[in-house]
Parts: C-alpha cells; structure tokens; sequence
C-alpha cells in the first residue's frame, strides 16, 4: 500500500517552545491510524499544520499528499485537498438544522441562491452513511454530542473526503455512543477513507488501529503496526511515557474509614428548563476518609447531583436532606456549599472551572480569598506564597506562579482546580472527571494525590465516567441511572460488568 | 562596562515584559510632541495643560466606571443622559427650591446610584442584555431630561461654590506671584508616596524572597517618575495650581485603583469578567456583582453630571449628549478588553488624557472639526489594535 500521506521533518515553534521537533508522520491508504501521547506531546499542533490552521512558512517541513508537497494557506486549501478535520469542541450552529449545518461554507447553489431541496436530498444520503436516523430538518441543538459528532462526520464527507481527522472523538461520548463510532469509522474504511483519530482510550486505539504512531515531547517515538503484531497497551504507555507503568492505579491501603461525613437523604431535583425530574430520590454517604465513587452513563445525573450538593447553582428545585458532619446544610448557593465545607471540582475546567485569562496563583485563592486578606484587603505576597505552596506540593509545572493558566497543559490545568479547591479546606471534596482529557502521567499524579488527601482524612466523592478508574481509586461505589441511585456496590468485590448492568437495566 | 550592559539588558526585558502598560504612556507623549511642535508651544503652556485636564474630567470618571463595566462584559448606554438629568436636577433643587449646595450633591449623587442599581437590576436580575435596559435608559433619561428642562430651557446656576467644582482651582497656602505652592506640595508628597510605596512594597517582597528589580533600576523608575510627576504639578503650578476637577479626578482614581486591584471585590469583579460560570462556582454572586457594578457606574454619572454642569455653570438641553461614546472610547484605548476580564482604571484614564488630548491638539492648530472626528476614529482602531497584536503576542 501507498503513503497517502506523509509529513516530512516537520518542526514548529512557538515563543520559547518548540512544539514539533522534525516529526515525520506517514499514513497509508486506506488504514485507521491513531495518533497517540501524552498532552502536550504535540498531536494537535501536528493536526493544525496538517489541516492548515498553520500556514506554509510558520512551520518548517514538508507536507506530502499522495505524492505532491502542499502548500496550505488556511483551512480551505487542505479541505479542497479531500481533508477533513473533526475537533474535540464541536463546530456546529445549535440553532441550524443538521441539513443547514452539513453545506455551510460549501452550499448547493443553483445560480446565485441555494438550492434548498437539493441540499436536502443530498444531506439525506451522507446522514445515512453514518447511520444517522434523524430527520435532516432537525436543529442541531436537539441532539445529543454523539449525534452531533456524526453529522460533523456527515458534513465532511459531503466535501470529498479522502482522509478524515478526529481528534479525540470518543472523549465525551457514553461507552454505546463510542462503540458506534468506531464502527462507523471501520466502515468507512471499507469504503476507502483513510481516518487519522487522536485518542487518550488506549482500549478504542487497540480494537481499531491498523497503525499507532506515538508522540513524546514534540518527537516521533515510533510507529507499531497492527500487521506485525505490534500494538497493544503496555508498549503503547511505555513509548508515551517513556517509562513502564505497571501500576495503573497507585496502591492505597483501605483504612478502615472514620465516621460519616457527607449524608444525602431523599434528595430530589426538578429541573425547569428541561422540564423533568432529573433526580430521584438519591439517598447516600461518605465517611471520612473514604472514596466513594459514583458511577453511570452520561445523563444519568452525576453532575447533576453534584451541582445540587454545590449549592444549586442552576436553580433547580430541590427537595431532601443534606448533612455536613451531622448539621443540616442550606443549598442556596455555591458560597453557602463552600462555606459548609463543600468543594466541587468541575468536570469542565475550562469552561466553568477555570478563569484562564488569569495566572495561577489568583486561580488558586479565588475560592478563599478571605484567607489572604486583612479587613477585605489581599495580601498579595502572602497569596504568592500559598500558590507556591501548593505549585510545588500539587507538583504544578510552570515557570512561576504568575503564569496564565491558559498556557497550561490539561493536566496542569487539572491540578490548579484541585489546587483551588483544597485551598478551601473542604471536608467533602467531589471531584466531577477528574481525569478528563489528561494524559496518563498527570492522571498518576492525580490519583496519587487522591489518595494523599483520603489518608489525610478527607471525604473524596469521585464521579467517573471510566469505569477503571471508579473502581481502582473508590472504596464504595453508587451507580446511578436515569436520576436514581440504582445501587451500591463494593469497589472490590465487583466487576465492571456488574456495575454496567445497574447503569443500563 | 559589563554593569551598563547588564542595566540596558534589564530595562530593554522591563520594556518589552510591559510594552502594553507603556505604550500607551509613549502614545500620549508622542501626541503631545506633535501638538506642540505644529501649535508652536501652545499645546504644553500651562493654560492649555491645564484645561486639558479640566475638560477631561467629566469624561474621566465616567470612563473609570465604564471600565468596570465593560470588565464585567456589560456596556451602559445610558450614562450620558443620566449625566445630563442629574445635572439639570441639581440645577433645579438650586435654582427653584434654593436647597444648599451641600445636600444637592449628596441627593444627586444618591439619584444616580439608584438610576445605576435600577440598570444593573433589569441586568442581573432581569436578564436583559446590558445593551437594551441601558439602551431604554438612554431614551428615558434623555425624556426625562427634556422633561425637566422644557419649561426653562437652560437653568443657569448663580452658586458660585457648585461652580468652583469644575472652574475653581485649590487655594493656596502662601501668596508668592507666578507659583502656586500648595500645587507643588501635592506633587512632592505625591512623589514620598509614590516613593515610600515603592520601597516598602520591595522590602515586603524581599523578606518573602521573591525577585526585585535591581538596585540601579529601581532608582531608574523613581527618578524617572517622580520627574515626570513634578514636571506636571511644576507645570500647573506656575498656572493657576491644581483645580478641584484634577483633585476629584485623582481621588477617584486613587479610590477606584485600590479596589480593583488590592481587594477582594476587585478580585470577584475580575473573576466575573473572565469567566462568570467559573466565578459563580467560586462562591461569587454575579448578580450581586453586576448589581454593584452598574451602581458604581450610576454613581460616577451622576458625578460627571455634576462636573459638566458646573464647568457650564447651568443645566441645558443637551447636556451628556455623547458621552457614553468617548467614555467607552476611551477605556478601550485605555486597554479594556471586549472580551472582558481585562482593563485597569489607570488605563482608562490615559485612554481619556489622549482623547482629550487629540481633540484639545486639533483645536488648537484649527483642524476641521470634521477631521477630527475621523481622526479620532482612526486613533480608537489604532490603539485596540496595537493592544490586541501586543496582547497575542504574550
């Protein structure tokens, strides 16, 4: 088979880093190729100069597309090549329809004006090559993250596409959501697409890949093939990481926990702007010193109760009863939450968990600034201090505390969120997919600090869409489905088939 | 030999760290450089400096407030018209109902803070977008001040203390012809202060063991600001001295500069601008914020409605007409950020000094007012240009 791609020796820089360091990427005609590495590895950049977010010039190196050396001057030029690239944020109008969406930018004209019933028919025929089954008139809004994901893969097909680019596909979607994606992407490649996926699911990368090519540091580490047998998990995270990691999870000897910390009772959310219950009934606890995960597909209101602990900052109505170490709490706002000894960590750090236009150190105090002030004035010098306390104990990297966290990795970013709540010297701390989107060294990092703060004392709600990880880092676990809290399970004496059974019933 | 060159590589990094900080100081020079070259040296003379300054006052403390407002993502429309009622109300509890001048300010000022927390209301609680309740209340005040002033016409106010607000200059201690003492006293205590900060804000840092700039920089940066602060007030003070409008100015700024930058409100007022979701998960009420945001800026309304009306020394019509726009104008060339999150008072108050300046230059070498506003224009895309491309780059 031919190279339908290869990237030759390519380097870029950005002020005071190079991101790519004479990287050669090929792919061949016709296979699923995954990208993999840790964050930071360079994979994105890598895909920004291949589909022209770079242009020719900013960047040193050679892009060769089957055969010919390309000179991309913006996104256009690679897409009028046959490429077509899949972001990890998606790229849709919520308020368009799946038809408007999948021609915009590339419309159907008939003369000067759109040729609507065209369009119409045509986006009829892509909507089922990825076994989409909605109607074309539909609003994107209405539709979940793994339909929306495969209208984009729609949208790109209609443009001729030869070689589709995903950059971690699966990252938001439920394990069913997942699964057909990955079928689809096979089926494709029947069809003669090439794809080119970044995954951190080193499971979906073994099960699709036909080549795996890992990045480290701006470097090609190498390229395994699935023909010569070469693929699977621990070359893959010993070349990512560059050393062996037996243990996925760092061992923690199960104490026998203190007394009950956090106890829900009867805790019911009515939710008015999607006019349903979207928690039923949910009654629970956690000791000190214990990890209680809480497991569940997506929807099944994880974050949701999270938020309704966390001072119902989305007003829903909510009912039942909530105790911090035996007193009842009020939850009225997130300030009150905080104030009882609550923290919350996010599942979406950068959208509601970070303020990323500023440095670290004010990331960190934002939550308590009142321990840094005298009579509501900050202490600037003292709240440098703390942020390096916690910069060098959390094991944040970055030049200075006064870095913008927009300059940090996920996996840094993770760890100023953590930083900035146990900074508020919580009792009960919920960490919402802690690991999200991390590579797999920080997830190490984190997962040991986990346990750190557990033997400390402290009560750790864990929700994890992974299932691995709820059951290596939990002590219990509650799985949750539709609302309910379906069961409770013991974190070491089940099975991940056992808890997908109480999550899908 | 090899210290020189260590002290130019130090101050070259200190440029270049803080090129947006000092742009804007380097425009304003280079503006009135300019100025004063084609005016023949009309442009620096005392008289001149000096009305600049006045004039700019009703703008510049607008523009602080609007800061805050565009920091938290909001704009308000509105402020010019409620400069423009405040104005001709204060005229009117004078003129018509001979209230003393002391409670008239307080009352009015009072006005204002509820016309901002009526805005900051429909804002917050409301979910209107800031853009259509200040808009509402643009069309409202200027209603209302066409109410009040429709009988009348123009009021002209006859007390001379609510004159001397925007026309009067601070008295002087002893009487020596040609220099104002008192004016350079403020400027020698402004420069201790500025002084004493500096070091004690070094000494603190020094005994956490954080980096300082070195010793020679550091007499650098006095030196070189305490100049430039005793070439202004030499300046004033061969005129008249300082006026009660540079006075308001400064205290305002001095107030406003420590809130936003040394407590914690200013802190949940930043953290609301850059990202209001992650703020309200911090324990911040965006509403409250916004609320006291919108009262800030009503407040200061009502404060430049009472400087315009005082340097007019009556109440008309048109009073606040286009205000909001240099006031907006002038924090983004001040470095405000559209997006939000980003800006200093400070800023926004250079951003007035060079908008006024222009204008005040333009005068004075007699450019078509048409010109001017085209140039003026132009500056604005210059200027957020240059901070975006700087911003960027870092």
């Amino acid at each position: 088979m031919s190279y339908i791609l290869e990237m030759k020796n390519i380097t870029k820089d950005f002020p005071g880093v190079r991101a790519l360091d004479n990287v050669n990427f090929s792919v061949k005609e016709g296979e699923i190729h995954c990208l993999v590495g840790e964050n930071g590895a360079g994979k994105s950049t890598l895909m920004k100069i291949l589909s022209g977010v770079y242009k020719k010039g900013e960047y040193q190196g050679d892009i060769v597309l089957s055969g010919e050396v390309m000179n991309f001057h913006g996104i256009r030029d690679s897409e009028r090549m046959g490429i077509g690239i899949i972001h990890q944020e998606l790229a849709l109008i919520p308020e368009l329809s799946v038809y408007e969406n999948m021609y915009l930018g590339h419309e159907i004209k008939r003369g000067s004006f759109i040729d609507w019933n065209e369009t119409i028919t045509q986006s009829i025929e892509f909507l089922k090559k990825v076994n989409l089954a909605v109607e074309p008139q539909e609003k994107v809004k209405n539709l979940g993250v793994g339909k929306q994901q495969l209208v984009e893969i729609a949208k790109a097909l209609s443009k001729d596409l030869k070689l589709l680019i995903l950059d971690e596909p699966t990252a938001a979607l439920n394990e069913e959501e997942s699964d057909n994606l990955l079928g689809l992407l096979t089926d494709l490649k029947r069809h003669g697409v090439t794809s080119i996926m970044i995954s951190h699911k080193l499971k979906e990368v073994i099960s699709i890949a036909d080549t795996v090519t890992v990045l480290r540091d701006g470097k090609t580490i190498c390229s395994l093939s699935k023909q010569r047998n070469e693929i699977n998990t621990q070359v893959i995270i010993k070349n990512m990481v560059g050393r062996e990691i037996n243990d996925v999870f760092p061992k923690r000897d199960h104490k026998e926990p203190g007394k009950i910390m956090l106890k829900v009772d009867g805790l019911n959310a009515y939710s008015r702007e999607l006019g349903r219950s979207i928690i039923k009934d949910a009654s629970f606890y956690v000791r000190q010193g214990e990890v209680v995960g809480i497991a569940g597909l997506m929807g099944a209101g994880r974050t949701e109760l999270a938020l309704s602990l966390f001072g119902n900052p989305l007003q829903y109505a909510v009912s039942g009863d909530v105790y911090i170490d035996g007193k009842r709490i009020k939850l009225n706002s997130p300030k009150s939450a905080i104030d009882s000894g609550i923290a919350y960590v996010t599942e979406d750090r950068k959208g509601n968990g970070l303020i990323l236009i500023q440095d670290i150190k004010q990331n960190i105090t934002l939550a308590n600034l009142r321990e840094i002030s005298h009579s509501s004035v900050i202490d600037e010098n003292l709240e440098i201090n703390i942020a390096n306390e916690y910069k060098q104990s959390i094991n944040i990297k970055a030049p200075s505390v006064e870095q913008k966290v927009q300059n940090l990795s996920g996996g840094n970013q993770q760890k100023v969120s953590l930083s900035k709540w146990l900074f508020t010297l919580p009792k009960v701390l919920i960490l919402d997919e802690p690991t999200r989107g991390i590579d797999v060294g920080a997830k190490y990092e984190i997962y040991t600090i986990i346990n750190t703060l557990v033997s400390e004392g402290l009560s750790i709600v864990l929700i994890s869409s992974e299932l691995p990880e709820v059951m290596g880092m939990s002590d219990r676990i509650y799985v949750m489905n539709q609302g309910r809290i379906a069961s409770e399970v013991d974190a070491l004496n089940t099975t991940a088939e056992q808890i997908m059974e109480f999550a899908t019933d | 030999m090899n210290r020189l060159k260590n002290y130019f590589n130090e101050l070259v990094i200190l440029l270049k760290l803080n090129v947006r900080e000092y742009g804007m100081f380097i425009a304003l020079a280079v503006i009135m450089l300019i100025f004063s070259f084609y005016s023949g040296g009309l442009f620096v003379s005392p008289r001149n400096l000096s009305n600049l300054l006045n004039q700019t006052g009703y703008i510049a403390v607008l523009a602080v407030g609007m800061t805050l407002v565009i920091i938290i993502r909001h704009i308000d429309l509105s402020v010019g018209y409620v400069a423009g009622f405040v104005g001709a109300v204060a005229a009117i509890m004078m003129v018509q109902y001979n209230v003393p001048v002391g409670i008239v300010i307080a009352v009015v000022l009072l006005l204002g803070t509820l016309i901002g927390i009526w805005h900051g209301f429909l804002v917050a609680f409301m979910g209107l977008p800031a853009f259509v309740s200040t808009l509402a209340g643009m069309l409202i005040f200027r209603g209302a001040l066409l109410q009040v002033t429709q009988s009348t016409g123009t009021i002209i106010i006859p007390n001379e203390f609510f004159n001397a607000i925007s026309n009067g200059y601070i008295p002087d201690i002893v009487s020596i012809p040609g220099i104002h003492v008192l004016t350079l006293l403020i400027g020698l205590a402004g420069v201790a202060l500025f002084v004493i900060s500096e070091l004690r804000g070094r000494r603190n840092k020094l005994r956490y063991n954080f980096k300082v700039l070195s010793t020679s920089m550091l007499i650098t940066k006095l030196a070189f600001v305490s100049a430039i602060i005793l070439l202004i007030t030499y300046i004033l003070a061969t005129y008249n001295g300082a006026s009660w409008t540079m006075i308001i100015i400064l205290v305002t700024v001095g107030v406003y500069h420590f809130i936003t930058n040394k407590t914690v409100i200013g802190r949940h007022i930043y953290a609301v601008g850059g990202n209001p979701e992650a703020a309200e998960l911090s324990g911040i009420s965006v509403k409250k914020i916004t609320l006291l945001v919108f009262a800030s800026m009503g407040f200061l309304s009502a404060l430049s409605g009472i400087l315009f009306a005082s340097r007019l020394r009556s109440a008309t019509v048109t009073a606040g007409v286009l205000f909001e726009l240099d006031a907006i104008a002038a924090a983004y060339v001040g470095g405000v950020s559209a997006k939000g999150g980003i800006g200093k008072v400070t800023g926004s108050i250079i951003g007035a000094i060079v908008m006024a300046s222009l204008s005040s230059g333009m005068n004075l070498i007699g450019m078509d007012i048409s010109v001017q506003y085209i140039v003026r224009g132009l500056v604005l895309i210059v200027a957020v240009v240059f901070d975006v491309r700087t911003r960027n780059k870092k």
